[in-house]
């Protein structure tokens, strides 16, 4: 047996895996490194003028910045994650159930969870788990207004004042003031409320009535008709010299009045309590928040991922070590910091230079989730390589190639860990 | 845009699953292609799928080819471009965009049809239909199917109690506006989520104020987007969209609204708003929630016109294309284009057809029949003008149009000539690489 017939076995024994890896791996790199120097149609030679595209295009910078943030957020907060509940796992009953549980998302593919957390981040508190949970507690500290919405009949008459309404001029006692307002659906308006008061004739002080005047048919703008409902509970302020004389609140009919006050010059307000308007929630899928929102489904699929090779981390440290720590001494939180976590130290390493990786080539997961409207600020170097590839094969040659080498470091660190672990 | 409301997910699951399903075979009967088969794809699913199968299986029947339909869903271009590019083409693509067809024409992907398939599309389509699919004097589409992009929905119970009826000018629609958020219900819900909704305000309003002239050539990008007339249409659309109330929850909302989510926000089991424009393909969507009637609850109005400017249609189509030059492609050509194949698609609703002799009778209610002979009887008929500009611009996710008019959206009182001039850079580029 020479030398020859050895380096010929072996050589058969490669031949596999040497064409799967070239078919599959160096042609299609090759390809994608050669289109990248090429025109929209992959024919004529451009040389760098794609890469000096990719590179100015403000979209793609943004897309850039994104990837940036998600590199500095995702890996870590889904270590943290991790890195909590596994602590915490270990101290409960039934423990594996909540690992299995946690380990859950894993199995979801991230176009399901991307169809999941869109109803959960979903801008209708109706609808949006997260916008209602939101809501509630914010309407359980401060109740929505009643006639939120609402806006005067004649905007010269009832003028805006830091959201109250307020008379343009000034109004004189035993005068009728009449307080039109409209926007209000008849559904909207309070049980009590009854068909609005004319104010009937004479009688003292300030007085007047607050009524919804909208008729489908035949009403008359400004004028109580028959079928127009007084605004009930509204809150009124009178106002003399810029100081609030008196405060009242309408009758059922929207009436009200003070009659204690007599003379000219007052201003009747409508406070702005009134109308103040409702708390909608937070616009999660709106340009703003969307990549953090994005993060936090990625966090909930992966934190699972990072809890597991936590817990078998845990479970690989010599329960000796520690009680030697123990009897030199050590409190649980020295264990915790002087032992565990530096034993723990390549586990860390591995998930964070694997989701570092992963969350380079995020893609689907914004695809998804996020809307049309939000896709320009939510994208990344993934989805702007798939949307210019079908019009600028050349274009989104170069951002996979981009892509590539943004990936490498983490990858070949990877593998330069798992040469050193080999015996 | 037509179809683009599918869900993404759809249209990748669909992608994805091209070899598994998404498709369906017409049984093989006894004819002149027993053996062979046909593929065809469009972006159609659901309810559509099926009854376009239907009119594939009726074409098997009388040859006896067997015919498949895939769908690409929204990504319908993607699927194509991808086949073709693995030398693997479908025989027919229906495709949405006239832009993309000339594409593909150009490329020489597509196949021009003369012959019986030519005879058969004179005999049945007007001169503009004709010439919607032609390119470079060469016939390659075959309008199947189209849609009326001008008729805004409401809801007959929202203008009842606000003793309002349907408006005629723009001046009218404001006004009608005007009043339904005085009775407390916002006039108009902007499906701003999707890009596509946004491109067709612009387009109606565009034909209305500039005139059919200036729109063919912004549509061909010889009128530049900074236009005097670009501008002042963005302005009326800020105008409507900017007045307080007038859309359901205001611009922040309208950005979050899908198009599946509109309809449901006007026509659902806890209706929001007044009013609803988009094609007549939202009466499948309103059915489908079975909560409004179509025709009585349900109603629409044409899209109201500007001072003198006559009765003025956008619209949509889906045009077979073929891409190989066999005779059974050749036949199956034929047969779209026959008021046959028309009436099978017509009779199960949804559906209209601008085939000229086609009896309007086949429809199965007034409304649909309306739409459709709107169709073939405007005085003055255009095609989606973002459809047939190139892809990057106006025909797909992530498209520049659809983008800037979401930004503009987004603040509809910021200045419309910025608008004008962003869109304009981006025009410039799309067509520079087309």
């Amino acid at each position: 047996m020479g030398r020859t017939a050895k380096f010929s076995t072996a050589a058969w024994f490669l031949a596999p895996a040497v064409v799967i890896v070239a078919v599959l791996l160096v042609y299609p790199i090759g390809q994608t490194l050669w289109l990248s120097f090429h025109d929209a149609g992959g024919r004529t030679a451009v040389g760098t003028a794609n890469y000096a595209d990719i590179l100015t295009t403000p979209q793609i910078r943004r897309a850039l910045l994104n990837n940036a943030i998600w590199i500095v957020v995702a890996p870590n907060l889904v270590l943290a994650v991790g890195l909590l509940v596994a602590f915490l796992a270990q101290r409960v009953r039934g423990a594996t159930a909540v690992r299995v549980v946690l380990f859950m998302p894993m199995a979801i593919s991230l176009v399901s969870a991307g169809v999941a957390f869109r109803l959960v981040y979903d801008e209708s508190p109706d609808r949006g788990a997260l916008n209602a949970a939101v809501v509630t507690a914010h309407d359980a500290v401060r109740p929505p207004s009643r006639y939120h919405g609402a806006r005067p009949r004649d905007e010269r008459a009832l003028v805006p004042a830091g959201g109250a309404l307020q008379t343009a001029g000034t109004v004189t006692a035993g005068e009728n003031v009449l307080l039109p307002l409209v926007g209000l659906a008849p559904q909207r308006l309070p049980a009590q409320a009854r068909q609005a008061g004319t104010g009937g004739d004479g009688g003292a002080g300030v007085r007047g009535v607050v009524w919804s005047d909208f008729t489908a048919v035949g009403g008359r703008p400004g004028a109580v008709d028959t079928g127009e409902r007084g605004l009930p509970d509204m809150a009124v302020e009178v106002i003399r010299d810029g100081a609030v004389v008196a405060r009242t609140r309408t009758a059922a009919d929207g009436t009200f009045s003070v009659p204690q006050l007599r003379g000219g010059g007052y201003v009747v307000r409508l406070a702005a309590d009134n109308f103040t308007a409702p708390f909608a929630g937070l616009t999660w899928l709106g340009p703003a928040l969307i990549t953090p929102a994005l993060i936090g489904a990625y966090v909930w699929i992966w934190a699972g991922f990072a809890m597991v090779l936590i817990t078998a981390g845990l479970a690989g440290i010599p329960k000796e070590t520690i009680e030697a720590a123990r009897t030199d001494g050590a409190g649980d939180w020295q264990i915790l910091r002087r032992v565990t976590v530096p034993m723990m130290r390549p586990v860390v390493v591995v998930i964070l230079v694997t989701l570092t990786v992963n969350v380079l080539k995020v893609f689907d997961l914004v695809l998804v989730l996020a809307p049309e409207s939000a896709q320009g600020s939510a994208s990344v170097v993934a989805l702007e390589m798939w949307r210019s590839s079908f019009d600028h094969i050349g274009r989104g040659s170069a951002l996979g190639v981009l892509l590539l080498v943004l990936v490498l470091p983490g990858v070949l660190y990877n593998v330069h860990r798992l040469r050193r672990s080999e015996p | 845009m037509l179809r683009r409301w599918r869900g993404t997910a759809a249209g990748l699951c669909c992608t994805l699953l091209l070899a598994a399903g998404c498709s369906a075979g017409a049984a093989a009967a006894t004819g002149r292609y027993t053996g062979q088969s046909v593929e065809v794809v469009g972006s159609w699913t659901g309810a559509e799928q099926a009854n376009f199968e239907r009119v594939l299986r009726a074409f098997g029947d009388q040859t006896g080819a067997r015919v498949r339909y895939t769908s690409g869903g929204s990504d319908l271009s993607v699927l194509v471009s991808s086949r073709l590019g693995s030398g693997n083409p479908p025989d027919v693509a229906m495709i949405p965009q006239p832009g993309v067809l000339a594409q593909y024409a150009a490329s020489g992907a597509a196949k021009p049809v003369t012959g019986a398939v030519a005879a058969a599309v004179r005999a049945n389509f007007s001169p503009q239909w004709q010439q919607l699919g032609t390119v470079g004097g060469q016939l390659y589409g075959v309008y199947f199917k189209a849609a009326n992009k001008s008729v805004i929905w409401y809801r007959a119970d929202a203008f009842a109690a606000a003793g309002v009826g349907p408006p005629a000018t723009l001046d009218e629609l404001t006004e009608v506006s005007q009043t339904l958020v005085d009775s407390g219900t916002p006039a108009m819900t902007v499906p701003g989520a999707d890009g596509w909704p946004l491109t067709d305000w612009f387009e109606n309003v565009y034909l209305q104020l500039a005139g059919p002239q200036r729109y063919d050539q912004l549509a061909a990008h010889e009128l530049p987007w900074t236009d005097p007339t670009v501008v002042e249409a963005l302005r009326t659309m800020g105008r409507y969209w900017a007045a307080p109330q007038f859309l359901q929850g205001g611009p922040k909302v309208a950005l979050q609204t899908t198009f599946t989510r509109s309809v449901a926000d006007v026509f659902g089991a806890k209706p929001t708003s007044a009013m609803l424009y988009e094609a007549d393909f939202v009466t499948t969507e309103i059915a489908k929630l079975g909560v409004y009637r179509v025709g009585s609850e349900a109603r629409h109005f044409a899209w109201p016109s500007l001072a003198g400017s006559g009765h003025m249609v956008v619209a949509g189509g889906d045009a077979a294309v073929a891409f190989t030059d066999r005779p059974v492609t050749m036949d199956l050509m034929a047969y779209l284009a026959s008021p046959e194949a028309a009436a099978i698609m017509a009779g199960r609703g949804g559906f209209l057809s601008v085939n000229r002799n086609l009896d309007t009778a086949v429809y199965p209610d007034a409304t649909t029949r309306e739409l459709a002979e709107t169709l073939l009887h405007a005085e003055t008929l255009r095609f989606d003008l973002s459809d047939m500009t190139p892809r990057s611009f106006g025909g797909g996710n992530g498209a520049s149009m659809w983008r800037l008019l979401q930004a503009y959206l987004a603040a509809p009182a910021s200045d419309p000539a910025v608008v004008a001039a962003r869109l304009e850079d981006a025009a410039a580029k799309a067509y520079g690489a087309a």
